[in-house]
Formats: structure tokens, C-alpha cells, sequence
């Protein structure tokens, strides 16, 4: 389950990848190509396993200079979606 | 077609068709790639090379069982090196524990893991090999202990038709994070032993059912991936997310195909990555613009809203059962040809219960079964 304290990293098998050739970012898994906006691409950025949740929502509130309660729903999101998928290990 | 279309996000390369395995719905064709005439490494490093720089993302490592090719952790190695996203494909018989850390060591992504039952017994019987079953299990061990992903897929036919929502159970117990349950697609070799492997449309429907049940249950656990029973279905798949769109096949021997099937379709002109770049096949071959887009589609599917949905469905279905590679996939509801699917079927599923034919790869052009 997600907490404050989990640091999110993307498992093994699941890379995040700039594909030039279609100016886009995108994750790669198994049998799964998920395209991947520029604010997810920083969220995902950050899930390196080394930051708690807090961390990365108040990195992300101050780079970007938005409320911190916002972002943090939207990392829960994003987050609790790919959780699902097996494609981030919370 | 003159203007280029969008580049491939996949490749399947079909490493090898030789394979220890006997499995009796097999895919593949019915006349089969001789060893002799397999691509060398070095041109199979070229093709990847090319596939990477036109824009292919995943590079799924197939065959016939491609651990028999003695050249494949260099050729992973390579895949990984070039950028591709690497999948390889296997019963895991033929893949030893020193050839699994070369393929570690080398970047290797993921691996797809394929079981035939749910128990050593019916596994080695429908696979046609003793000790298959508890080969696999070490394997997925292997992989789950290495952190890599692990996809469990297996072929549901009237042999293990019952067991379908176990396959999943299964798959969670040794460790996948990803099953595919696939109800037996009736192409190569499994369309001429069709007969001896369909199930009834009661225990298709069944086993369906059971097994979407399951995702709910094990949601954030395991990702189902779920392929219906073609002869069952109402609407046709949407075969290789429409032909030529996402997808280029390479065989053993180097064709380069739209689907594994297509060899099927008369008049089609493949060519080879033998003499021809990637790119080149990919956006002029005759076979590749054959049914690219929507153009070539005749009634019901040219006015259709779902066009764009599944494409026709498949080629390959529309030419075997109705000799026409332009028709409508006689499992749409739509095709005028649509009860075809439901009497071949309930034909076929009235036939005994253990009756298929193995397939061997030495005996690779023996048919039996009625199509």
C-alpha cells in the first residue's frame, strides 16, 4: 500500500525511455509501450526507490512552484495506476 | 501506398523453428525453416541494428524454441546494446543456468515463460516432453530470484480447457507479474489439428469467464492478458493491432512477414532482411502494403464503424476458411459467413478428448487431423 514513507522505484524490466524518433517519452515493460507526458516523465524521474513520497512531492512543489497538496494527489495517481500494472513498486 | 507509414514499435524474430517441445497447437507453419537455412548471427545483428534505428521498441526473441540458438546471449547482447527492449520468448527447455546468467549479464528485460498445465502430468503430455513441467518451475524461480519480470502464457485447448482460471493461479504462485491466457489460435499446425484440440463452446465460454474473474481478485498482483476463442467470439482481434501497422515478423530464414501466418496468403511477395534493409520491407514490400490501412477492405468491413478497432481482423482467417484474404474475418458477426465459425467449431469439439498430434520438429511436415 502507498504511504508517505514508500519510495516508489520502477522495478526491473520497466525503463523509462526518450524515444527521439517520436519526440515522446514513454515507459517500456513487458509487452506494454505507455506513453508518458512531461510531468509524469519528472515524477517518474524521482521513484528511484531513494526518496519517500513526501520527498518527491515537495521536490516537485518547489521546482515547479505548486501546492504541494495538489502534486501530491497527482503522484498518488499516477503512482496508484501503474502500481496496479505492475509497472512501479511502491 | 506511397507515403511512408509510422515505424514498427515491435519485432518478432523468429530466432529458429526448432524446438524440443511437441506442442499440438502449434503456430507456426506446417512446413517449417530447416537449421541450414537460418540467418548467421552476424546478419541477425544487422537486423536489430536497423530495427532500433527505425524506431522499433521491443524486440520479442521467438522461434521455435530460440534457446536452441547457440549464438543468443551474443545476440541479446547486442539487442541490449542497440537500445531494443528484450523479451525472450520460451518453453525454457534448452535454457541451462550458465546460458540464464549470460542472458542476465548481457541486459535481457524480461521473460516469457510458456507452461502447458497445471501439474508435471498434463503439462509433459501436451508439451510431448518428460520433465518439462518441473524444468519451468526452476526456471521461473531463476528469473523471479534475478528480479527480472516473469510473464507465465499459456495455449488453452480442449485438452486443459478445465484448468484455464488455474493457469492464472499458477502464474501468481511462481512469481509472474504478467499471464497471458491464450484460447488456441487456429493457424500452422494447430489449424490441421483443429479438430483434436477444440473445446465446446460451453467450456470456452466457461473458462473465459473464470478467468476474468480472476483479474479483479488479483488486481496489483499479476496483469491478465486475456485472447478469446476466435471460432467463439462475436467480434474479430484486432490481428497484429492491424497488418503492418505495429509489427514486422522475421523468419528463421530471414522473410520478412506482416504476421508468422502470412505465408499462407497466395500472391503475396515477401521480401528478405537477407538483401534488403528493414526499412526498405517495412514501407514498400508488396506484402506489407497488401493490407495496410483500409483501402483494400470490401463490404461489410469497408463501411463499418469499427474499422479502426480491429482492421478486419485477420487475413490469415478470412483466406483459410473462406479461400478470400480480402473478406471480412468470418468471426465477426458481421460476415455473412459468420455461422461457419460456430459449426466448424461445434463439428470439431464433438471429437474425443486426449485424441491431438504432437508436433515434432524432425517429423515438422507430418499432419494429422482433419481441417
Amino acid at each position: 500500500m502507498m504511504s508517505d514513507a514508500s519510495r516508489p522505484r520502477l522495478p526491473r524490466g520497466v525503463r523509462l525511455h526518450e524515444d527521439k524518433l517520436r519526440d515522446r517519452w514513454v515507459l517500456l515493460a513487458p509487452e506494454r509501450v505507455v506513453k508518458v507526458n512531461p510531468i509524469a516523465v519528472e515524477i517518474l524521474r524521482l521513484c528511484d526507490g531513494s526518496r519517500s513520497l513526501t520527498e518527491i512531492v515537495s521536490d516537485l512543489a518547489a521546482r515547479f512552484n505548486a501546492d504541494a497538496e495538489r502534486v501530491g494527489a497527482d503522484v498518488r495517481t499516477l503512482l496508484a495506476s501503474l502500481a496496479e500494472k505492475r509497472m512501479v513498486e511502491l | 501506398m506511397s507515403e511512408t507509414p509510422p515505424p514498427p514499435e515491435g519485432l518478432l524474430a523468429e530466432l529458429t523453428h526448432r524446438c524440443p517441445l511437441a506442442c499440438p497447437y502449434c503456430s507456426n507453419p506446417v512446413a517449417l525453416d530447416k537449421a541450414a537455412d537460418e540467418m548467421t548471427t552476424e546478419q541477425w545483428k544487422r537486423i536489430f541494428s536497423e530495427a532500433a534505428e527505425m524506431g522499433v521498441l521491443h524486440l520479442h526473441l521467438s522461434g521455435g524454441e530460440p534457446c536452441s540458438r547457440r549464438d543468443l546471449s551474443e545476440l541479446v547482447d547486442h539487442a541490449a546494446k542497440v537500445g531494443l527492449y528484450t523479451n525472450l520468448i520460451t518453453s525454457g527447455v534448452g535454457l541451462t543456468r550458465d546460458l540464464f546468467d549470460k542472458l542476465v549479464a548481457a541486459g535481457l528485460d524480461h521473460l516469457q515463460l510458456s507452461i502447458q498445465g497445471v501439474d508435471a502430468p498434463q503439462a509433459d503430455f501436451i508439451g510431448g516432453y518428460k520433465g518439462g513441467y518441473a524444468k519451468k518451475r526452476e526456471i521461473a524461480e531463476w528469473v523471479t530470484r534475478e528480479g527480472l519480470p516473469l510473464t507465465v502464457n499459456a495455449v488453452i485447448h480442449r485438452g486443459n480447457v478445465e484448468d484455464a482460471p488455474r493457469m492464472v493461479d499458477l502464474a501468481v504462485e511462481l512469481g509472474a507479474r504478467r499471464v497471458e491466457i491464450a484460447h488456441t489460435q487456429y493457424y500452422g499446425w494447430a489449424f490441421k489439428n483443429r479438430a483434436n484440440l477444440m473445446p465446446t463452446r460451453d467450456q470456452s465460454e466457461r473458462a473465459f469467464a473464470a478467468v476474468e474473474a480472476r483479474r479483479e481478485h488479483y488486481k496489483g498482483t499479476v496483469v491478465i492478458d486475456h485472447v478469446a476463442p476466435d471460432y467463439h467470439a462475436k467480434f474479430p482481434k484486432a490481428c497484429m493491432s492491424g497488418w503492418g501497422r505495429q509489427t514486422m515478423n522475421v523468419s528463421p530464414s530471414g522473410k520478412v512477414l506482416p504476421c508468422h501466418s502470412a505465408e499462407i496468403i497466395p500472391g503475396l511477395e515477401f521480401w528478405s532482411a537477407r538483401d534488403r534493409s528493414l526499412s526498405d520491407i517495412w514501407r514498400a514490400s508488396p506484402a506489407f502494403n497488401a493490407f495496410r490501412g483500409v483501402d483494400w477492405m470490401q463490404a461489410p468491413c469497408v463501411a463499418c464503424e469499427r474499422k479502426a478497432v480491429d482492421f478486419g481482423g485477420c487475413r490469415c482467417q478470412a483466406m483459410a476458411l473462406l479461400g478470400d484474404a480480402r473478406a471480412c474475418d468470418p468471426s465477426c458477426i458481421k460476415s455473412p459467413h459468420h455461422h461457419l465459425m460456430g459449426e466448424i467449431a461445434a463439428r470439431d469439439s464433438a471429437g474425443p478428448v486426449e485424441g491431438f498430434a504432437p508436433r515434432r520438429y524432425a517429423r515438422g511436415d507430418i499432419v494429422s487431423g482433419d481441417a
